[in-house]
Parts: C-alpha cells; sequence; structure tokens
C-alpha cells in the first residue's frame, strides 16, 4: 500500500501534474421507456411462455412405475437419477448431459451467426426477468419521465409507497424464482408442503435463499451492468457474428445526415433520423444504437418498434432501424445490390456439426443396455484349490437394471469346458449351463458367483465371458474375466 | 529529521514515512479502509469467539485443560455423540440379522448382502491377520474358501467355530482335540515315525516305499484309526482332518508330516463371543460361508 516516488533532480522545476481523473464510472440510471410494436408483443409472448415454463414444468407429472419419481423433469440428487420426460440418465452416463450441452452451445453459435444475438434479446433469464422486473417497476412509478421525477422528487408519502409497493413485488417475484427452482431438485408437491413447515433439507432453504437474492439483485439493481461487464458472452458473440450476420441495425446509409425536421420541411438532401431520441429512451441498455454495433447492445428490438413508430408519424418508410447485417448497409452505402447470404461456411459447419451430435446423442441414447454389468474376479485368493484337485474362482457380479420393472435374467458362462458355477444364496446352474436371477427395477444388485473347474496341469490362467441374458427382450450383456488356475 | 511536521511529497501530495534512502522517500499512504475494517472486524470476532469458544490454555491445576467458553463447546463431545448415533443405526440395522436365522440371511439376498458386507469388514478387522485376505490361508492357518473343513462347513458349524474358538480353553464349549506328540513324548520310535510318513504319503496318493508302508500298517491301525478311521479319511466330529486329500494345513512334505507327527501341531483359534457381538458372529459366519467351501 506505498508507493515509492523519485524525486526528480531539478526540485521544483517539473511543472505540477494535474490530478489524474478518476477510472471509475458511476452507473447511471436507465429509465427506459415503454414501446410499442410487432417486436414488443413478441417479446412479451416469449416472456410468458419462458417464465410459465420455468415456473410449471416440474409440476408435470410422468408416470413411470412404482417407486420411481413421477416428475416429469427432475434432477434426482437421491436417487442419482436425471429424469427428463421419456429420458433417464443414470450417473454413469452424464456424457448425454455432455453433449446436450454441447449441442445448446452449438445452436447457439448457429443461431447468433445466423440473426446475431437473439438469445440475449429475447430468451436470456437475465433480459426477461430484467423486462419482467421493468414492468413491475413501470405499474407502480409510471413510465419513463414519470420514473425520472419520482426518483428526483424529495421523499414523500407518494413516494414511499411507490418504492415500497415496487420492491415488495420484486422480492415476490424473486421469492418464486428462488422457490421454482428447487422444485426441479426434489419432488414439487413434497417440498412444497415441507419447504413450508420448515421440513425441507438445508439445502432447499439455501439454494431457494440465493436464487431469491441473485433475481432480485440481478433483475432489479444491476441490470444492463450484468450483460455488460459480468456476462461473457458480448465478447464471445464478437467471434461468432460476422458481416452477413443479421443485427438490429441503424441504416445509416438512410438515416444521415440526420437532424430535427419540420412538418413542411422537404426530406431532399438529408437523412430519415429526425434525431428523436425515442431509440436511446425505451433502450434497456442505455446505448444508442445508432453509433453503430456495440458490446451493451442485447439486440432486443425495441428500438426498432421506437423508430418504426416515429417514421409512421413522420410518414417515412418504417425499418430506418432493422434487423439487417453489416454487409447489405455497406452494399447500399456504396449504391450495390443487397445480397443476403445464410448459406456460409460458418452456418454450413455449425448445422453439420449439430446434425453429427445430434445423431451421437440419439443413437447412443436408442442403443445403450438397459442393464450396466460388471464382473470382478476375488483377487484374494487368486484361486482355491479343492481337496480333490479341482479349481474354483471366486467373483462378485454386479447387475445394475436400469428398467423400470423387475425382469429376470439368465446368467451363462462361455469360454471355459466342463465348467460348474454356482451364485451363493441362489442355488447352481441348471443342466443348459444358465442361472436365472430376478432383477430388481431400478435396482443393483452384488451377486457372489464360485465357478469351479476340473484339474487341468496345464494351463496357468485363462479367460471366461459371463454373459446374461435378459429372458423377455434377449437383451444381452458379457464381460470377459480371467480366471486362474495356479500361481504363475 | 530534525523538524517533527509531517513531510509532504510534492508531486502527489501524500505524506511520506519521512526516511530517505539516497533521495528516495516513500509515501505513505494510509491502509485502504476496507482493508482497517476487516482487520478490526477479525479482532472484534477474536474477542468475541473467545467469550464464547473454547480459546484459552488453563493453567495446571484447573481441572480442565482450556476455558471452555460461554457454549460449552466440545469437539470431543461432538464425537462421542456421532458414535453413539453410528451405534443406534447399526443397532437397528443388525436387528434385522439378529431375528433371522443363518440360512434365510443366506438366502435373502438383501440381508445376505447387508451381511457379506458387514462381514467383509469384520472379517478384515479381526480375521484376516491369520487366515489372510479372503480367506486365503497360510501355512498352519486354515484356508477358508476352499472344501475342506475339520470341523464343519455348514453355516451353523461355521457359526460355532466362530464363537467358541478351537482349543481355547476358557471356554468350555470350544472345538476341541489333542493329537499326541508320538515322537516328543516317546510313544513312538523315531524309525516308526518315518515309516508312518510313508504310509501317509501311500494314501493320500504319493510315491512311498513299499516296505516302509507295510511296516507302518499295523502302527497305523493301532495309533490312527481311533480319530483318522481306517482308511484316513478323517473324522470331523473330531475335528481329525483328512490325510488322503491334497490339503495339508501344515504343509504335505514329508518333512512336514515327520514334524507334525512327532511334534504334534494342535493350533488355536480364539472363541470370539464376547470379543464380537452377536449381529458381527452372524455376519462373519455368513461371508465365510460365501467364500467358497460353505457345505449345506
Amino acid at each position: 500500500m506505498t508507493k515509492v516516488t523519485l524525486i526528480s533532480s531539478n526540485e521544483g522545476g517539473a511543472p505540477k501534474p494535474e490530478r489524474q481523473p478518476s477510472l471509475y464510472e458511476r452507473r447511471h440510471q436507465i429509465y427506459p421507456k415503454l414501446a410499442h410494436g410487432k417486436f414488443r408483443t413478441v417479446k412479451w409472448l416469449v416472456m410468458a411462455v419462458t417464465l410459465a415454463a420455468y415456473y410449471l414444468i416440474p409440476w408435470i407429472r410422468w408416470p413411470r412405475g412404482s417407486g420411481i419419481p413421477d416428475q416429469a423433469v427432475l434432477a434426482d440428487f437421491e436417487g442419482e437419477k436425471f429424469y427428463f420426460f421419456f429420458l433417464e440418465i443414470w450417473p454413469q452416463e452424464i456424457y448425454f448431459l455432455g453433449a446436450l450441452i454441447i449441442l445448446a452451445a452449438l445452436a447457439l453459435f448457429l443461431v447468433t451467426s445466423l440473426f446475431g444475438r437473439v438469445w440475449c434479446g429475447y430468451t436470456c433469464p437475465q433480459t426477461v426477468w430484467t423486462d419482467l422486473y421493468i414492468w413491475v417497476e413501470r405499474a407502480f412509478e409510471g413510465d419513463r419521465a414519470a420514473r425520472m421525477r419520482l426518483d428526483k422528487a424529495p421523499w414523500s408519502l407518494n413516494k414511499a409507497w411507490r418504492k415500497l409497493g415496487k420492491h415488495a413485488v420484486w422480492l415476490l417475484i424473486a421469492f418464486v424464482t428462488g422457490g421454482a427452482f428447487i422444485l426441479y431438485w426434489h419432488d414439487a408437491p413434497t417440498i412444497a408442503r415441507t419447504f413450508f413447515k420448515g421440513e425441507a433439507p438445508l439445502t432447499a432453504y439455501f439454494f431457494a435463499g440465493v436464487l431469491t437474492f441473485t433475481t432480485y439483485m440481478l433483475a432489479g439493481t444491476m441490470r444492463e451492468q450484468v450483460c455488460t461487464y459480468l456476462c461473457p458472452w458480448p465478447r464471445i458473440q464478437g467471434a461468432l457474428t460476422d458481416e452477413h450476420a443479421l443485427n438490429v441495425t441503424y441504416r445509416f446509409d438512410r438515416g444521415e445526415p440526420r437532424g430535427p425536421h419540420r412538418k413542411d420541411e422537404s426530406w431532399e438532401g438529408r437523412g430519415d433520423c429526425i434525431d428523436c431520441n425515442q431509440c436511446v429512451q425505451v433502450c434497456p441498455m442505455g446505448i444508442d444504437i445508432r453509433d453503430g454495433s456495440q458490446l451493451e447492445c442485447i439486440h432486443c428490438a425495441l428500438c426498432i418498434d421506437a423508430c418504426d413508430d416515429i417514421m409512421r408519424k413522420v410518414g417515412r418508410p418504417t425499418g430506418l432501424i432493422a434487423y439487417d447485417t453489416d454487409k447489405a448497409v455497406s452494399t447500399r452505402a456504396s449504391g450495390g445490390k443487397v445480397v443476403y447470404k445464410l448459406i456460409r461456411t460458418r452456418t454450413v459447419l455449425y448445422t453439420i456439426l449439430i446434425a453429427l451430435i445430434s445423431g451421437l446423442i440419439l443413437w447412443g441414447y436408442t442403443a445403450k443396455s438397459n442393464y450396466e454389468f460388471n464382473v470382478l474376479k476375488d483377487r484374494s485368493p487368486p484361486y482355491i484349490r479343492l481337496s480333490d484337485g479341482r479349481v474354483r474362482n471366486g467373483y462378485t457380479l454386479k447387475i445394475v437394471n436400469k428398467a423400470s420393472e423387475q425382469t429376470s435374467v439368465a446368467v451363462s458362462l462361455e469360454g471355459l469346458k466342463d465348467a460348474e458355477f454356482e451364485i451363493v444364496g441362489v442355488g447352481s446352474a441348471a443342466a443348459d449351463g444358465t442361472l436365472e436371477l430376478k432383477s430388481e427395477a431400478h435396482g443393483v444388485g452384488r451377486y457372489r458367483m464360485l465357478v469351479t473347474l476340473p484339474e487341468n496341469e496345464t494351463e496357468r490362467r485363462t479367460t471366461l465371458t459371463v454373459r446374461i441374458t435378459d429372458l423377455k427382450s434377449g437383451e444381452v450383456a458379457s464381460e470377459n474375466t480371467p480366471f486362474v488356475m495356479g500361481d504363475r | 529529521m530534525t523538524d517533527h511536521k509531517p513531510d509532504i511529497d510534492e508531486v502527489s501530495g501524500v505524506e511520506t514515512t519521512g526516511h530517505s534512502w539516497d533521495g528516495i522517500k516513500e509515501l505513505n499512504t494510509p491502509l485502504p479502509r476496507w482493508w482497517l475494517f476487516i482487520l478490526y472486524s477479525t479482532i472484534v470476532w477474536a474477542v468475541i469467539y473467545m467469550i464464547f469458544m473454547p480459546a484459552i490454555p488453563a493453567l495446571p491445576g484447573m481441572g480442565y485443560t482450556n476455558t471452555l467458553g460461554l457454549r460449552g463447546h466440545s469437539d470431543r463431545a461432538l464425537v462421542a455423540q456421532d458414535i453413539a448415533k453410528l451405534h443406534t443405526e447399526r443397532n437397528a440395522a443388525s436387528a434385522k440379522l439378529l431375528g433371522a436365522s443363518l440360512s434365510q440371511i443366506e438366502t435373502d439376498l438383501d440381508l445376505q448382502q447387508f451381511a457379506l458386507a458387514m462381514g467383509e469388514s469384520a472379517f478384515g478387522d479381526n480375521c484376516a491377520t491369520c487366515h489372510g485376505a479372503g480367506g486365503r490361508g497360510a501355512k498352519g492357518y486354515p484356508m477358508l474358501a476352499d472344501d475342506v473343513w475339520l470341523w464343519d462347513g455348514t453355516l451353523t458349524g461355521i457359526e460355532t467355530t466362530i464363537r467358541h474358538g478351537i482349543r481355547h480353553m476358557e471356554d468350555p464349549a470350544t472345538r476341541l482335540n489333542a493329537m499326541p506328540a508320538f515322537g516328543r513324548d516317546g510313544l513312538l520310535a523315531t524309525s516308526e515315525i518315518d515309516d508312518l510318513v510313508q504310509y501317509v504319503l501311500n494314501i493320500s496318493g504319493r510315491e512311498a516305499a513299499a516296505d516302509a508302508v507295510n511296516r507302518a500298517a499295523p502302527v497305523f491301525a493301532q495309533q490312527c484309526v481311533v480319530c483318522h478311521g481306517a482308511d484316513g479319511k478323517g473324522n470331523r466330529a473330531l475335528g481329525a482332518p483328512n490325510l488322503t486329500d491334497r490339503d495339508w494345513l501344515f504343509g504335505g512334505e514329508p518333512r512336514d508330516i515327520q514334524q507334525t507327527i512327532f511334534n504334534a501341531r494342535n493350533a488355536h483359534m480364539p472363541a470370539w463371543q464376547g470379543r464380537l457381538d452377536d449381529a458381527t458372529i452372524k455376519s462373519l459366519a455368513v461371508y465365510v460361508h460365501s467364500l467358497g467351501g460353505g457345505e449345506k
């Protein structure tokens, strides 16, 4: 915390430098004005759908069989399984989730390279909840101008109840959001009941609390700062879009030179932008789209709605701000013919990758076995010589039955002549060399198997294949394991 | 420095420490307030902690090793609590074992798996020292995974052996026999013992000197048949081993057999009743029975 400074030799001779300006920029409160138009309507719809999905999905039931959770979407930590409608993912299949995340990332890349940041503008939870919070704010405090006035006004009863009401509703939404989050990790009706009785696990309260806090903070107070400072996506998307990506764009070729316009004035020799600042006023990020493509811009298209409104009023064609590509704007500016290119190297590559990975997931999921089968050979003793000279090896069979019903499997051996086997507590192999086992639904069975071979003086070690066959579906799982007959 | 006025650095306007090294001065920039706040908070916290939690070592003769604090917190007491809780949980689980018969335990796969898990860890703690991991055995310590049993290889037989031990004289129900030390006690001459070795080799199916076998036959009939049987196949009731099979607890080489007859072996296994609880002994019986040699 100490700085070392060098006193120059010509003391007094050096001019006293100016005090450094602070590098800290205070946040300026943004008061987005309500926009009207087709993109605002789309955004309301998307908000309704995504919020409804988030709050309601955990309540959907999906019967799977007795003793198995009937919640359609559930990350069941206690049972160590992940349920998604007809999908069921066990811990050892977690790579499916990994593949799904890769798939989601690639889909995001593809959409971004085609249509820019539609994820940010419409579906990102930060955008959706902030939009919802601004809607509440508007309900209590009025639109942009009223809110600005209210914030400047001294404290009064009127200001107090409006602020109090807003924060109360915000907190309520935040709590419902945090509460809905934990429904995904527990049986929804049960946790909803136990939560208020104080009987839910500590983690449920913890995460409900964390999500309540973050929702309230991120959507209420931090808002655009999350996108600008916390989120890595604006930086990444710079690498994903190119001059052919559709972005919310101010068509400077049409708008400039801008300036105020009187009713009877001619439009000759000037741009269509009348500098009314409506695009800036509706912007939830507090930027001016006319400055060009910016890191802060989440491409929510509200400025398009605002500008189209004005354009209609002044009698100019709409679309001064519109979804357009950098390439199209510059081509138009130089008088060329605009061509939109949806099929480009990167979009083709993303599509191929998405198709490839979806195919892999689909193939992997449909081809995966109902059984997980392991054979563990006893390490001590490596082999047992019986009193009549026969040799015996002990094994532990582990059969994981992922089916949601009890099944029967036949255990059989291959690769050893004259081998006999038994399973402790179940019995010996029948004449056909098989032994039937019951495998419980979602069960993990451990069995002790003893395999005995007639005396064999020549071989020391061989390999044995243990096979289980589902008696109904005929599904087979097998594993190789050594059979030891003597010291090396 | 001779004057005591604060020395202000001209360039930055910040006070210096007042020292100068070859014309270099150090700014006495105050510590950031947030940093100081944390420092002071930790000091306050430390005082509160010392009041509420055990913190200060007590002097000798005060009866305890440290101040106890208002909360009376003790890690030792917490561990004791955890152990007590574990015991009650275990008791609940082992109650099921105690209520079931041994054969029920082995055929009810759930109960069997519980018993095997419990038995395996108990075996590792108590039995593997002599019998080896997985009951692999060693010279003088029977292998438990094969089909050779000196006394009894059934579930109940194994349980009895574990419970009462072998030649454990403090337990009246212990499995007991005593082979005489034929050589050491002068019951047989050395040459007779050498002949008997050949006889035993012969009945266990190995090469032996025919004349020695013939000489030993009457001695065997007189001295050994009582326990080992006329055909040398042993007698489970007496714990007498089968001499005709290929399993030799104390070694099957002529020299080993000679030593066995000359000195006798009479190994010892402690009784585990009283040392291990009933549920553990039961689970051990199930575990040993499952190793491979278990008899019906």
